[in-house]
């Protein structure tokens, strides 16, 4: 009985200094406001919030301290109980999730507006997918794989606006431009190593930006293109009417027209070039240039000395990647008609990144739980845009305190010896 | 050549700041191997605090500009190393011995979250504030075209040159930074030693925060306006220095700071504004190009 109650002092004592610390904290910037009117600016008082906030934390802080006293563990970690049947891998699991995808569609629940979000859901998907090749499986930490992103979409949005080129023409050029970008732009870098590669890449990403952002001529500058066509189904349009000469999805087919019929059809699109892209990982990792890959990531001097080429493995590890940059990129123009540098801010580098690391490096079915719950969550949430990326950024920072390596983590190496020691 | 006179002050001005900024990266990196990605934000705060703590100096004071001044600064120094003592606290410290990539993982979700807080709070909206410190020298007066050199931009450098020798004192000569030098070398080594680590990391963030704290307070006088997102671009030229001058080096850091201040400066002087960021990092890339360690790094040594 003494040592609980002494427990419950020393909580309480924590949250008493965690309560000072985050009135301290809250003091500055919830407690006074900048008030900007014509005659300058002035402060104004909100010290009640700071109380507030001082309480929440000091509350939470001996919940917590008792909790896990209780427990005998830490309380944000769940217990092994609930983790380990999460990280097996089931190989139904992969086939129930893509039959729910393809099925999607033709659910009673689903309206415009949900398959619209699993659109979005689903680029985040291919660009987790393609990044996963450059971080998970060639262990090279890319910071600005949105530039590869932007080529793509401004690839199919100029040769569309121009040229007047169909997007499934398009959509393999977007994807071999990127890829020439990602030679280009890795050539010279990835001879770096680790968190050196991290900033150049960063720096890549930027530059692209800003160069999108100031060459008026060509992409037109901040106000970005409009304007880009939507893409067809073998020459069938998705609009209510079709020029000479042409017939609509809806005529052919001999049905009304509807809107929705568009945004199934993107649906169906990106989920098979989302698939394409897991396809191409899942069994490029047998071949051995994939193989080279991820020797390369677990130790770089052991394969130079069994005669691997660092920098060619590198190199291709890259390229693969920024080529399903370019796709998702391309496709991302045709879904949205209007593309702005706007769109591909590091902020975007940042998240297909997390959705990587969140998932578990490596780990195909971890992208997705990833990004359902980084971007389609957040979706449902719209109406809360002020603190929904107070939010997104604390379930970043949450996810990673309570699995350090991820949602479901898979490390261990594609192929092994038969035989082996293991 | 007045120009280039002009612009050299410019970019020294600029670059004590990117400096001071560039300390923190470099001194977190060297200690436990990470990239803060935050620390950008940690600036952004300390410039608003910094404006906050003014304002509220004057109101209250109502006197001397330079006592308001003093007042503000300890008050910044102070309010925003306890935001990085917080950080390291909350999203670092339990990743101590985590895979490599989930520090930095966390560090960019800290940074979302901070800067989307001080939106929330203080408003998305620019926040200017009149010139405080006004006033300097005119060096030369030739064929039209003055070269200036304000007060404000004497007290940046001297200030910053007054805090990175500070700086360095606490690094060479104390007990701190001795057990900072020791941590940096092998953390588990100090901590069989007797050294705390943990203790030894938390102060490296209150130092690197308290930097990059000045340097908020500095941005916030010389531009006289800053807003929420001001933390992303300066983070990423701060990191970009310190990676340049050569990582985990404190001299680089300074080096790099200035050279970035000195190539921006000059950049959007005589070539073009909006390129000027393209620039810092093509410089970067082809410094990194011959020089992989950076300037001042010490070459990684491999092993087996």
């Amino acid at each position: 009985m003494a040592a609980a109650g002494g427990e419950v002092r020393r909580n309480a004592i924590d949250a008493v200094i965690g309560g000072l610390v985050a009135a301290a904290l809250a003091l500055p910037l919830l407690g006074f406001r900048l008030v900007d009117s014509a005659q300058g600016l002035s402060l104004g008082f909100r010290f009640d919030l700071v109380l507030w906030a001082a309480l929440a934390v000091a509350a939470g802080r001996f919940a917590l301290g008792l909790l896990g006293g209780v427990l005998g563990r830490h309380p944000l970690r769940p217990p092994e109980a609930l983790i380990g049947p999460l990280s097996r891998s089931r190989p139904w699991l992969g086939w129930a999730m893509i039959a729910f995808a393809a099925l999607l569609p033709l659910l009673p629940f689903a309206d415009r507006n949900l398959i619209d979000k699993a659109t979005l859901v689903l680029i985040y998907v291919m660009l987790g997918w393609g990044l996963n090749i450059v971080v998970g499986l060639a262990g090279l930490l890319d910071l600005g794989f949105v530039a590869f992103y932007a080529v793509g979409a401004y690839s199919y949005a100029l040769l569309a606006v121009n040229f007047g080129w169909s997007f499934w023409i398009c959509l393999p050029l977007a994807g071999l431009l990127a890829a020439g970008f990602g030679i280009a732009l890795g050539f010279p870098v990835l001879r770096l190593r680790g968190d050196y590669l991290a900033i150049v890449t960063l720096g890549f990403g930027e530059i692209i930006r800003v160069v999108l952002q100031n060459w008026q001529d060509l992409t037109n500058g901040p106000q970005g293109i409009s304007g880009i066509p939507r893409p067809s189904l073998f020459g069938l349009r998705f609009a209510a009417s079709a020029p000479e000469g042409e017939t609509t999805f809806a005529e052919f087919f001999g049905i009304a027209f509807a809107a929705e019929h568009r945004v199934t059809f993107l649906y169906f699109v990106i989920l098979a070039l989302a698939l394409a892209t897991n396809l191409f990982a899942l069994r490029i990792r047998r071949l051995p240039i994939g193989r080279a890959w991820e020797a390369l990531r677990e130790d770089e001097i052991a394969c130079r000395s069994l005669g691997l080429n660092p920098t060619t493995v590198k190199l291709s590890a890259f390229a693969t990647g920024a080529m399903f940059a370019g796709f998702a990129g391309s496709f991302f123009a045709t879904r949205q008609g209007f593309i702005s540098p706007e769109s591909f801010t590091f902020i975007e580098s940042a998240v297909i990144l997390a959705i990587v690391v969140l998932g578990g490096m490596g780990s195909q079915i971890g992208v997705v739980l990833a990004a359902l719950l980084l971007v389609g969550l957040p979706e449902w949430f719209r109406d809360l845009q002020q603190y929904r990326m107070v939010a997104f950024g604390g379930a970043m920072v949450l996810i990673m305190l309570w699995r350090p390596s991820g949602l479901l983590a898979s490390r261990n190496p594609t192929v092994r010896l038969h035989g082996g020691s293991r | 050549m007045e120009y280039f006179f002009q612009q050299l002050i410019n970019g020294v001005t600029l670059g004590a700041i990117y400096g001071l900024i560039a300390i923190g990266y470099t001194m977190v990196y060297g200690i436990i191997g990470m990239i803060n990605f935050a620390h950008g934000e940690i600036y952004m705060l300390g410039a608003f605090i910094a404006l906050i703590a003014y304002l509220a100096a004057t109101t209250i004071g109502g006197g001397g500009v330079a006592l308001a001044l003093l007042a503000a600064l300890a008050a910044t120094m102070a309010l925003t190393a306890l935001w990085g003592w917080a950080v390291e606290r909350l999203a670092y410290r339990p990743l101590r011995s985590a895979p490599r990539l989930a520090p930095l993982i966390s560090a960019i979700g800290m940074s979302i979250v901070l800067q989307n807080f001080v939106q929330l709070s203080q408003g998305a909206r620019v926040k200017p504030l009149p010139p405080v410190i006004q006033g300097g020298f005119t060096l030369t007066q030739g064929d039209g075209f003055h070269v200036h050199l304000s007060y404000l931009q004497i007290a940046i450098v001297v200030l910053t040159l007054a805090l990175m020798a500070a700086f360095t004192w606490v690094i060479t000569r104390t007990r701190l930074g001795r057990a900072q030098r020791a941590t940096e070398q092998d953390m588990k080594m100090a901590a069989l030693l007797g050294v705390d680590v943990d203790r030894v990391v938390s102060a490296t963030f209150v130092i690197g925060a308290a930097l990059a704290a000045v340097a908020g307070m500095m941005v916030t006088l010389y531009y006289g306006v800053i807003d929420f997102y001001i933390g992303f671009l300066a983070g990423i030229k701060a990191f970009t220095a310190a990676v340049l001058g050569g990582i985990g080096s404190l001299p680089g850091a300074m080096l790099g700071g200035l050279l970035i201040g000195l190539i921006e400066a000059f950049w959007s002087g005589y070539f073009s504004i909006e390129y000027k960021d393209v620039a810092a990092f093509s410089i970067l890339v082809l410094v990194l190009l011959f020089r992989p360690t950076g300037l001042l790094g010490r070459p990684d040594v491999e092993k087996i």
